[in-house]
């Protein structure tokens, strides 16, 4: 025993047990980990809320679904443009790597513009047409909470993938740190994908 | 890193899977099916869809079995969310 605890003083793991590449990648993985049970909890909240109703309206014909679609479809997209700006990048191509993550930024952007503009919408016009205020009545609330934190998340994104891009730009991160961003802004568009499943089409 | 199985074909096509899985969701709802039977479509469809940005855009299909167990865990506390509240959903 006093063996195996002098080796545990003496020697530093040199790298992460489930990802050899990087501490920060196992390190994203236990924190989405943990951010998938907070969206995790808040749609089976949302799911017994909902079966508890006797009034809950048609999300279809309250949030309406065609500029949701196109929403889903940009993040989709963003996501392809990671891949591709994560693929430039251990390639070396950085010009490359640049328009890549610049478009997956201005994506994420475009996103929230969207998500603003729905909102706005929502609340203005839609909600007060069929009586539901943002107050009395649990479908509001938890749309507002559920899509609300997901666009935190977005929010986060863009800033985050801001943040790396300038810091590849100056020489300082490189394809693993670009990886690390991109499995982030993918959890963000999987999360929406349930989100514009179970909150709007069902 | 298995870099050669991330090629630029293979995410493109991933992009399209996702792209037609989302058009036949929305599709459906238009087509006015029976309640159940639209529920457990679009539940089957968006697993399928969150499924396959972890797999492929998340490269899960490509780390250790442990680091799957790890992302799959949540899942797994979900399901056991839902039957904690089973008294609550279906009260005698």
């Amino acid at each position: 025993m006093s063996e195996a605890v002098a080796v545990h003083d003496a020697v530093e793991p040199a790298e992460a047990p489930l990802t050899p590449e990087s501490w920060g990648k196992l390190g994203m993985w236990l924190f989405l980990a943990g951010d998938a049970m907070s969206f995790g909890g808040l749609i089976v909240g949302y799911g017994i809320l909902r079966h508890a109703s006797n009034n809950w309206p048609v999300p279809k014909d309250v949030l309406g679904i065609n500029l949701t679609a196109f929403m889903t479809f940009l993040l989709i997209v963003s996501s392809v443009w990671m891949v591709l700006a994560l693929a430039a990048i251990q390639e070396g191509d950085k010009p490359k790597f640049k328009k890549f993550l610049g478009l997956v930024i201005l994506g994420g952007l475009l996103f929230l513009g969207c998500q603003a503009y729905e909102w706005t919408h929502l609340i203005t016009e839609r909600l007060p047409h069929v009586g539901i205020s943002f107050s009395t009545h649990l479908f509001a609330t938890t749309f507002f909470v559920l899509t609300g934190f997901h666009g935190m998340h977005v929010t986060g994104g863009v800033i985050y993938n801001t943040s790396v891009f300038a810091a590849v730009s100056r020489g300082r991160y490189v394809a693993k740190h670009v990886e690390i961003a991109g499995l982030y802004w993918h959890f963000v568009d999987l999360v929406w994908i349930l989100i514009f499943t179970f909150v709007y089409l069902l | 890193m298995a870099t050669a199985a991330h090629s630029a074909s293979a995410y493109i096509r991933i992009f399209w899977i996702l792209l037609v899985l989302t058009i036949v969701e929305v599709a459906l709802v238009y087509m006015g099916l029976p309640k159940m039977l639209l529920a457990g479509l679009l539940v089957i469809f968006a697993v399928w869809k969150a499924a396959l940005v972890a797999m492929h855009f998340m490269h899960l299909k490509f780390e250790k079995t442990t680091l799957a167990v790890v992302a799959l865990t949540p899942f797994v506390l979900c399901v056991f969310l839902i039957l904690m509240l089973l008294p609550d959903i279906f009260p005698r």
